[in-house]
């Protein structure tokens, strides 16, 4: 069951950026950049974690959850530390995705060259 | 009257796009990735015993290394061609972005080239990321207490 609410999830949210993309002026970037801003929003009420709870790999893969994972880790640090916490656990979560994303990209792009 | 007549023209010669058929294409795409993503947390915490919660970064590093070895091969910029949102949304966009910036600029060098551009296309991700989410956090740490 869980991999069929992955799929409608992921599928809504790859959705609402193709209506974007075709019936705006934005791009790639801009859609993406959002992305994050609303998957950063709907942590405030602690809707996304439900969503996550009901979709499960479904709401980790599109790109509201890099949002919703920095202002996790930064909660959580905050509730120990206060408002210092927010700086110092907001890439708790995330650094994995960055990290690996920066890495990879580096020594593959020593060993490949650009096609076309 | 030009004006209009110019419209007209651009208007006529601008390719259509055929909404229903991107939006589709960009549900189904999207929707095979989210079960994808599922598969692979079942798969690594049935697999290699970790727990569910944990497994998560293992499945994002995988579709990472996977869409940035086949943006190296060239197959991922006809695919997102094709399927748009579909790929871009999921975190394959992300790894997309970074992998053909540091291609293109690696003639440039390694300091000015792949080290200066790499997070061109892929840093406004990160800066509204935390932008955004250092702004709600301190919202909600204000309302709610954390």
């Amino acid at each position: 069951m869980i991999y069929v609410n992955a799929f409608l999830f992921c599928g809504f949210v790859c959705v609402l950026g193709q209506l974007i993309l075709d019936y705006t002026k934005l791009t790639p970037g801009h859609v993406t950049s959002m992305f994050v801003c609303i998957g950063a929003f709907l942590d405030i009420f602690g809707i996304y974690d439900k969503i996550i709870l009901w979709a499960g790999g479904g709401a980790m893969v599109p790109i509201t959850s890099f949002g919703h994972s920095l202002i996790h880790g930064a909660l959580a640090k905050a509730s120990d530390f206060g408002f210092m916490g927010l700086a110092m656990g907001m890439f708790d979560l995330t650094s994995t995705g960055i990290i690996a994303a920066i890495i990879i990209s580096f020594f593959l792009s020593l060993i490949f060259e650009p096609k076309d | 009257m030009e004006k209009n007549k110019y419209k007209h023209l651009v208007a006529k010669h601008t390719p259509k796009e055929n909404g229903l058929y991107h939006g589709l294409l960009a549900f189904v795409t999207g929707g095979l990735m989210g079960v994808l993503g599922q598969f692979l947390i079942d798969l690594y915490s049935n697999w290699l015993h970790i727990p569910t919660t944990e497994a998560s970064p293992y499945m994002i590093i995988t579709l990472i290394f996977v869409g940035c070895l086949l943006t190296c091969f060239g197959f991922f910029d006809k695919w997102v061609n094709f399927a748009k949102a579909g790929l871009i949304v999921p975190i394959t966009g992300f790894a997309h972005a970074t992998m053909s910036a540091a291609l293109e600029y690696r003639k440039e060098g390694l300091v000015t080239g792949i080290g200066a551009n790499m997070l061109k296309l892929s840093g406004s991700v990160i800066i509204f990321g935390v932008v955004s989410a250092y702004v709600f956090g301190l919202v909600r740490l204000i309302l709610f207490g954390g």
